[in-house]
């Protein structure tokens, strides 16, 4: 079991830090092994912000394995090099924690998937998401823990998604956490709550085109799948409803861009989402309580039917 | 209850190795009495009047502490309760067993009045999956939408809700009615074994899927038949039990129930006994 939860502004910014961390620890009893955001904030829309991690928080009931910090330091100045021989300059960098960094970078080049092989080629390292408003934060903890951890509640934007994470098919560690950067495409992500039962069919066939994969949560096939058919030519709500009959198992899901956010719930409808739906903002959830978090008034809510794709735009 | 000292099978068994245990007069059960007040009465509940009315805010409340309010007020004779602000919070107004007017003033989250025989209640709101869940009696209306599950294993009362619902409405449904006034999602009387469900709108996917028994009536249109899910002809007396069912439900009440859809189950493919092993492929 697992928790979800979006919103998207229309027309307007607001702090989503703080109205993601309400809704999201609203569903910690679903999950607190790890929370990740995927936020969506107001940039210049200049330079590409890197969120990337060079280890794995070893504490709190982590799966992984303990490092020494020197290898993180070894690993970011690989980073740098590599960023400096692909002609990307550095604007700005800050380490929030010592296997947590943030970069802006100034790279015009488009091409972000040779980038991302580059980048992650050291072993280690891996980015969490790549783009012009996209950034995505994920660590171990419950969600309060998380906005915390990493200053989250200032952060101002048009939409965000979600993930409280109970860790079940796959560790407890950063890169089994959700948000999924939909990697190698600018400012996609994916939550999801459920079980893919043809992860390994599709992971095989994907990784046969040259797709990649960074861990063994099946929830990662979605952000993959979506991309491999987006690099296609596919529209996302195009990919998002072929994905109901390439997914096998039972799913909610939620998929945003850099102006747009999505849900898609399998054909069985077995996994939980309430929606509420203004002019002005749209908030889901695996349970009401998430949205009340942001929307204590009376509202009026649904629950969308089996086999339903929605987008909406900011 | 037979008496398993004095039979010969208990002998059998007991020297074959398979019964360890006897019963005693202490554990054998205890027959009802009608003569016995005490068995009109389930434990822990209360004589209420309706006229005596009270409002409980339960903002800063979780389930159980507004729970155990609801039931210190039944004891103190309140038969009429508003709940205020329940904010989406879940398993609120679960185990109430008694005769109760039970109105809340907004949305419930998952499980809310599950479990319940007696009250009438009243949400002026929506309702989150498995509303109602396991009601024996009483009367449940819902003013908005509801979640999946909707009166899952529902045994008996009426149990309505005027908005649409989610999937599996009326799971494993024992009995009662249940009456849904706008949409049905997929799987709507999901092994379903008594009862009647109404659908006014239209429902998904595989309605009625391995049903035991029981009827659904659907007003709109059906996404799919599910297994052994087969259409029956409207007769007279559905009509009237219909008509007379949505205008006690305060819901559809000009609704023209004749033009409605029956499903029933088509009963091959539970009996295994009376088919050929043919027939069993075939109904599976």
């Amino acid at each position: 079991m697992c928790g979800i939860a979006g919103l998207i502004h229309r027309g307007k910014s607001s702090n989503v830090g703080q109205e993601l961390q309400g809704m999201l620890q609203a569903l910690k009893h679903r999950g607190e092994d790890s929370t990740g955001y995927a936020l969506y904030g107001d940039t210049d829309g200049q330079n590409f912000i890197m969120r990337f991690k060079v280890g794995e928080n070893v504490g709190e009931g982590s799966s992984s394995v303990m490092e020494d910090v020197s290898v993180y330091d070894e690993r970011k100045k690989i980073v740098d090099s590599y960023l400096s021989q692909m002609g990307a300059k550095i604007v700005k960098e800050e380490r929030i924690l010592p296997y947590s960094l943030r970069y802006e970078i100034d790279y015009d080049k488009g091409d972000l998937l040779e980038f991302s092989q580059k980048i992650e080629s050291i072993p280690g390292v891996e980015i969490l998401s790549m783009g012009k408003s996209l950034e995505v934060i994920k660590d171990l903890g419950n969600a309060k823990a998380v906005c915390d951890r990493y200053n989250l509640g200032d952060l101002v934007g048009t939409h965000a998604i979600g993930h409280a994470r109970m860790a079940t098919e796959s560790g407890v560690d950063i890169k089994s956490a959700h948000p999924f950067w939909g990697y190698p495409f600018s400012d996609v992500s994916v939550v999801h709550n459920g079980q893919l039962t043809n992860y390994w069919n599709n992971r095989r066939i994907l990784e046969n085109k040259g797709m990649r994969f960074m861990s063994e949560c099946d929830s990662e096939l979605i952000a993959v799948y979506l991309a491999e058919k987006m690099r296609n030519g596919a529209t996302l709500e195009e990919g998002m409803k072929d994905s109901l009959s390439g997914l096998d198992g039972v799913f909610t899901y939620f998929v945003a861009t850099k102006n747009s956010l999505g849900m898609a719930k399998d054909t069985m409808a077995a996994k939980p989402l309430v929606l509420y739906e203004s002019d002005d903002l749209v908030a889901m959830g695996s349970e009401e309580i998430a949205i009340r978090s942001v929307l204590p008034q009376e509202i009026d809510t649904y629950d969308p039917f089996d086999g339903e794709v929605k987008v909406w735009q900011i | 209850m037979a008496n398993l000292k004095t039979t010969e099978k208990k002998t059998k068994a007991q020297s074959m190795g398979l019964h360890t245990e006897v019963l005693t007069g202490k554990t054998q059960q205890k027959f009802f009495n009608p003569d016995e007040a005490e068995n009109f009465y389930y434990w822990g509940t209360y004589d209420v009047d309706f006229n005596k009315r009270t409002e409980l805010d339960v903002n800063d409340m979780d389930c159980k502490e507004a729970n155990k309010k609801i039931d210190e007020l039944m004891s103190q004779g309140y038969g009429t309760i508003v709940i205020k602000n329940p904010q989406g919070k879940h398993s609120l107004g679960v185990g109430i067993l008694n005769k109760l007017n039970l109105i809340f003033e907004g949305s419930l989250g998952y499980f809310g009045v599950g479990s319940i025989d007696g009250p009438t209640v009243r949400v002026n709101g929506r309702v989150g999956w498995s509303c109602a869940e396991n009601m024996m009696a009483g009367k449940v209306v819902i003013e908005k939408n509801a979640g999946s599950c909707f009166g899952a294993a529902v045994r008996g009362g009426d149990l309505i809700c005027k908005g649409s619902v989610g999937a599996r409405t009326g799971i494993d449904q024992k009995g009662g009615t249940i009456i849904i006034g706008g949409d049905a999602g997929a799987f709507t009387g999901f092994m379903m074994q008594r009862g009647r469900i109404v659908v006014l709108g239209n429902v998904g996917i595989n309605l009625g899927d391995s049903m035991y028994d029981g009827t659904i009536y659907v007003g709109g249109k059906i996404g799919s038949y599910g297994s052994d899910a087969i259409e029956s002809p409207m007769t007279k007396s559905d009509i009237d039990w219909l008509k007379r069912k949505l205008k006690v439900a305060e819901i559809g009440e000009d609704f023209d129930v004749s033009k409605m859809t029956k499903v029933v189950a088509g009963k091959k493919l539970w009996n295994y006994d009376a088919l050929e092993p043919t027939e069993k492929k075939g109904a599976i």
